[in-house]
């Protein structure tokens, strides 16, 4: 397993609250995340950690505290493009949305492109190149909603890959995937961190497989973040909070 | 040569209707997939008060509803953003409130009457020389706004949170679209009437989608279906003298049954 550069924050969230109707979902949370890291945000349904995700991905603005994306802060970033996102979508998917695999994953090039400029050759490319990553060129033209569920995630995952992230995160991946799928769906989420250095963070209630494939845990428990450490050390420290 | 072309008002209405046919399913198809076909019909409503408010005044209909539609369009938006209400509430709000106004004006100006029924129910004599050119030059303007932006909208209504995390400008672009909503069911309500729009708008969508074809061809399947029954709609109320709007929607609710069916035959 490669070293995470521990000099390298791509992520820092500083002192970060969010409450919705006077009701806290997250208190106080610091976080960094590091260049080449396999982060596993874990904890339980309702711990606050899907919020925690939205907020750094801009999705949902704290009442207090500082996010920082590559440097700088989140109300001024714009290169989005840095970073990937794979949404649940197992579960929320309509497999009735007319289109092709190909036409999905091209989607995660449209950032990158701006407005009133077309997909070009260079983004089909881009877009091959990504399928073949995740193993599923020989669907490119099948519809989308045609594959099973560990396909489509796959293909969700070569969309958040073709703008060339630096990060990724997925939340909660393997919800309504069989075993077997999901053994291969973490085999390949471990090779694109091994071969292309891809930072990775997994948003998820699956501890027990984290506790496999992370390289490092933050443990959201009643709101805060009372853990953030490797997996060695999440065994020694934390069995007690976690339950 | 048949004898329907002898009148002008039939050709007025034959060209407004291909016009009309042509936008509704690029709208269309973006509302079906969002599941925001509701909105159509809550602005359908609210274009009666656009056309109690020209029946008052004595302004031009089209634009008059274009007024209305268009400001109910990004009020809705707004309430939906805000998030202090459920967004089908929202829509209940502007269908009753819209309805109500226009109740209220057309009992003021006295205007329940049989120019009303052909708004409500399409009536393409009410369609002018001057109405034509103004859905011409609005249904470019729509084409051209829907082809710049063609690719943000099927990113945002296949998955808007993906679409907002790869920083497109997903509320300028959703305000924009729901606008051009509004601009669709105001240059339809002559041929297919407020009561029918959402039909228009809805039902060739719904059957191309059956066909499970990738994007542009269910837009080129839905196209044939509307430019189809529209055309034929005309033809066919003319002669048997009965109402277009409602002859357009039925032929299209027949093809529907038509593609259900042979969906089921064949197996497809």
């Amino acid at each position: 397993m490669h070293t995470v550069d521990h000099t390298k924050s791509i992520i820092e969230i500083s002192n970060v609250s969010f409450s919705y109707n006077e009701e806290v979902i997250i208190k106080d949370v610091n976080l960094s995340i590091h260049k080449g890291d396999y982060l596993g945000i874990v904890g339980s349904n309702g711990s606050g950690k899907t919020t925690l995700l939205r907020i750094i991905l801009g999705l949902l603005s704290p009442k207090e505290g500082k996010i920082k994306l590559f440097g700088q802060d989140i109300s001024v970033f714009k290169d989005w493009s840095k970073i990937g996102y794979v949404p649940q979508k197992v579960i929320n998917f309509d497999n009735n949305f007319p289109l092709t695999v190909e036409e999905v994953v091209i989607m995660g090039r449209y950032g990158e492109l701006g407005l009133f400029h077309n997909i070009s050759k260079k983004d089909k490319h881009k877009a091959e190149e990504a399928l073949s990553h995740v193993d599923m060129l020989n669907y490119r033209n099948r519809q989308i909603g045609d594959l099973s569920s560990g396909q489509q995630q796959r293909v969700f995952i070569a969309r958040a890959l073709v703008g060339e992230p630096e990060i990724i995160f997925l939340d909660e991946p393997t919800v309504g995937v069989e075993k077997d799928v999901k053994e291969k769906f973490y085999q390949l989420l471990h090779d694109l961190n091994e071969k292309l250095r891809l930072t990775i963070v997994i948003v998820t209630h699956d501890i027990e497989s984290m506790s496999h494939e992370a390289m490092h845990v933050a443990c959201i428990n009643d709101h805060t973040l009372v853990f953030h450490e490797s997996i060695d050390d999440l065994f020694k420290k934390t069995h007690g909070v976690i339950n | 040569m048949l004898d329907i072309f002898q009148y002008s008002f039939i050709l007025r209405g034959l060209e407004a209707g291909i016009i009309v046919a042509f936008i509704a399913p690029l709208i269309g198809i973006f509302l079906v997939l969002r599941r925001y076909s509701l909105i159509a019909d809550t602005l359908s409503h609210v274009s009666l008060a656009g056309v109690a408010m020209a029946f008052l005044f004595g302004w031009n209909p089209i634009l008059t509803t274009i007024g209305v539609t268009t400001l109910s369009s990004i009020g809705i938006e707004r309430l939906r953003n805000t998030k202090h209400i459920y967004g089908e509430s929202a829509l209940a709000l502007f269908l009753s409130g819209g309805l109500a106004l226009a109740t209220v004006l057309l009992s003021l100006g006295k205007g329940f009457n049989s120019n009303l029924l052909n708004y409500l129910f399409g009536s393409i004599v009410t369609v002018t020389s001057n109405d034509v050119l103004t859905i011409f030059i609005l249904a470019i303007i729509i084409v051209v706004l829907l082809f710049l932006f063609y690719k943000e909208l099927v990113y945002i209504t296949f998955d808007e949170e993906s679409a907002k995390v790869s920083g497109l400008p997903v509320r300028f672009i959703n305000t924009l679209f729901i606008m051009l909503v509004a601009l669709t069911i105001s240059l339809a309500i002559p041929i297919i009437g407020i009561l029918l729009i959402t039909a228009l708008i809805v039902v060739p969508v719904v059957t191309a989608l059956q066909l499970r074809k990738s994007f542009i061809k269910t837009i080129i399947y839905s196209e044939i279906i509307s430019i189809l029954s529209v055309v034929s709609g005309i033809f066919i109320s003319y002669y048997l003298n009965l109402s277009t709007g409602g002859t357009i929607v039925l032929l299209m609710l027949g093809i529907f049954l038509l593609v259900m069916l042979s969906k089921k035959v064949f197996k497809i």
